[in-house]
């Protein structure tokens, strides 16, 4: 069993009544919402937590792509996994992903993949999402009727930029190139592992099917509705005759560790409460734009998570609902552990990501969450699966080839050290002037 | 009356509703579509032959995937009238079908003997933009799209229907139909008409509900100043969907104009 640490990066300051007196979480929040300031802080709290898992021995780190929202503050994931390229030395960089009907061209994307597995000694895990409607369709403009045909062609774009051995052109009905020739090539060969982030659409089964890409799939429903999901993809893996085997799965799910039950209902019920209420309040006319979804999907009856059906599915629920429903596995490690357990079983899966930063969760939460689970619960589900080989993790290079980032005291500035004093006295001056 | 015609050698199977006789009248609907009752159509069959097609990925018709952009459009209807043996026809189309029948004018200004704009699309003014309508609920659309969105005309269009499998069959259909509609409006409905109109040699019609909300009368400037031979006319009590809404003064309004 691998364990990922993932992060949406919320911003944690929407005002109390944000459900009721505004619109939309996503594409149309107003802008005032957002305070750099506390942005500041509150990225810098996010990749703490982040190279703090990295130290206790997550397998992963989990960071993604969204825009124009309050949900996921990460415009560019690929910004914040080069952040933590440098200070982080264990864990898998799990960039889920790039949207890659997004980038013009979408070489842009295979190049940065390719400096991110470079620069992290071949710790990339690339992800190549659709993108949410709201993403894709309502902030970035893409046609619906197209988006799915970009993204296809983008992936072949991509995967024949990492693979061919010499310059080539690409004539594709969306990018058109007469010399493809990536520099820098990825550390991992012949690339690194590839995980599609799937929020239902049925295409995907088979797309990750075809190729032997891993699923993941991100619905914070949590293990219970995403049953529904799991069967889907399993039915269809056993369909083409393909290996059942657990870590071609991901699945992404809310965990929150306590020292008792009452304790993590105390500490993490209000942030459940932000999160469902608060990050995940989408109008419902931006959850999917006409032609989002095929045909297809739409008849499979698989709901979306966000927008009206999501919204009802989880009004009025309360920490004991949420634990039902299996929307968070919460409580004391004992709890925790047997849960957790039960529903990577259920699902058949080896790759668990873990949304530990919940909504408006504070940093000293968080890392009492963390620290417990990798101490407490971790050790103790490690041994699920052991049977089956992991071929969707990074291969990265041995320790001893690694390249060290020379170490730093950040307090000291050596060499601006002298001009420091000398900005402050100007300012002296400028105020004594006065 | 319903029918299916091949056209371009099978390439697209489309459904039309014909109806009536005299010269020939081609009727581009918009992005929502024929409704099944368009009374204004039987109409105006008093005096023309009507012919409704219902553009690929709409109704019955095939062949969506064929078409990308504006362009595959206007071939597709010039193809229409090849294979319907029409030389040149009244074309009149509405909001998105005005847009596509000013853009089928302007690629071959022999075809469109004269043209009626209804409420078209195919232009945005930074100073008035045009709600997105993509994502409005059923009531913000009733509010953009009628004169009054609490008469029984307004409130059927955006009815909810009970039965589940009724609703869900509404649902692919209506989101079959605005996919395909994204090719063309989506985000913003400029395709570069801007470039081409001056193109339009037919004498043209523009025809504005006086309260469309949706895309408002000032849009019809946009026309007037490119096209040669334009005028306007706006029929009061209306909005967007002015010819369901004043189904007569629009019959009126567009015989006159043809017979003319």
């Amino acid at each position: 069993m691998k364990f990922t640490w993932f992060h949406l990066m919320p911003y944690r300051y929407l005002p109390e009544d944000f459900k009721d007196k505004y619109h939309s979480v996503w594409v149309d929040i107003p802008r005032d919402l957002y305070d750099p300031k506390i942005g500041h802080r509150l990225y810098n709290d996010y990749l703490d937590q982040l190279e703090f898992a990295d130290r206790m021995g997550f397998d992963g780190l989990g960071v993604n792509e969204h825009h124009q929202n309050a949900y996921g503050l990460m415009p560019s994931p690929n910004i914040m996994a080069a952040a933590l390229s440098r200070r982080t030395r264990h864990a898998n960089l799990l960039v889920l992903g790039n949207s890659i009907a997004l980038y013009n061209p979408p070489v842009r994307v295979a190049e940065e993949f390719a400096m991110l597995d470079v620069i992290s000694g071949g710790r990339l895990v690339a992800g190549f999402p659709v993108g949410t409607s709201m993403d894709t369709n309502f902030c970035y403009g893409e046609v619906p009727a197209t988006l799915r045909e970009k993204y296809f062609e983008a992936h072949d774009l991509i995967l024949k930029a990492w693979t061919e051995k010499d310059v080539f052109s690409f004539n594709g009905k969306f990018t058109k190139l007469r010399y493809v020739n990536l520099w820098p090539k990825p550390l991992q060969q012949p690339h690194p592992p590839i995980w599609i982030p799937g929020g239902g659409s049925v295409e995907t089964y088979d797309f990750c099917a075809d190729h032997g890409y891993q699923y993941s799939f991100l619905s914070y429903f949590g293990y219970i509705a995403g049953k529904k999901v799991a069967d889907g993809y399993w039915d269809v893996m056993a369909k083409k005759g393909k290996p059942l085997n657990p870590y071609s799965l991901g699945f992404a799910q809310v965990v929150a560790v306590a020292e008792t039950d009452e304790q993590a209902e105390r500490d993490y019920a209000p942030h459940m409460d932000y999160f469902y209420n608060r990050c995940l309040h989408v109008y419902n006319g931006f959850a999917d734009a006409p032609g989002y979804r095929t045909l297809k999907t739409i008849k499979s009856g698989l709901l979306g998570q966000v927008g009206r059906q999501a919204a009802l599915r989880r009004e009025g629920l309360t920490w004991k609902d949420f634990l039902r429903e299996g929307y968070v596995i919460a409580g004391s490690p004992k709890t925790v552990r047997e849960r957790l357990r039960e529903a990577m079983k259920s699902l058949n899966c080896g790759h668990l990501m873990m949304l530990m930063q919940i909504g408006s969760m504070p940093p000293e939460l968080v890392r009492k969450s963390t620290e417990l689970f990798a101490r407490e619960v971790m050790p103790h589900v490690r041994d699920l699966w052991s049977d089956w080989e992991d071929k969707w993790s990074p291969r990265p290079l041995p320790e001893s080839e690694r390249a060290m980032p020379a170490p730093i005291d950040l307090g000291k500035r050596a060499v601006n050290g002298k001009s420091a004093p000398g900005a402050a006295v100007g300012a002296e001056s400028r105020s004594t002037a006065k | 009356m319903k029918t299916m015609q091949k056209i371009g050698g099978g390439r697209f199977e489309v459904e039309m509703q014909v109806c009536g006789s005299g010269g020939p009248l081609l009727y581009l609907h918009g992005a929502g579509g024929l409704v099944g009752v368009d009374p204004f159509l039987e109409e105006l069959g008093n005096d023309f032959k009507v012919i409704a097609p219902h553009l690929p990925g709409y109704g019955d018709s095939t062949g969506a995937e064929l078409i990308d952009d504006v362009v595959d459009t206007s071939l597709f209807y010039h193809q229409l009238m090849d294979d319907l043996g029409i030389e040149s026809a009244y074309v009149v189309g509405h909001s998105m079908g005005g847009m596509l029948a000013a853009e089928l004018a302007a690629l071959d200004v022999h075809r469109v003997k004269k043209l009626v704009l209804v409420c078209p699309a195919g232009f945005w003014r930074e100073e008035n933009p045009i709600p997105d309508f993509f994502s409005m609920d059923l009531s913000d659309l009733a509010a953009n799209l009628f004169h009054d969105p609490k008469s029984p005309l307004a409130q059927m269009f955006t009815a909810i229907p009970e039965d589940a499998e009724r609703l869900a069959e509404m649902y692919v259909e209506r989101t079959k139909r605005l996919t395909q509609a994204s090719k063309f409006l989506w985000p913003i409905p400029d395709r570069g008409l801007k470039k081409r109109a001056w193109r339009i040699a037919a004498p043209t019609l523009l025809l504005w509900g006086a309260s469309d909300r949706l895309i408002p009368p000032v849009y019809a400037q946009e026309f007037t100043s490119r096209i040669k031979q334009v005028r306007t006319q706006i029929i009061k009590e209306a909005g967007h969907m002015v010819m369901y809404e004043q189904p007569e003064a629009f019959v009126k309004v567009v015989r006159d104009f043809l017979k003319a």
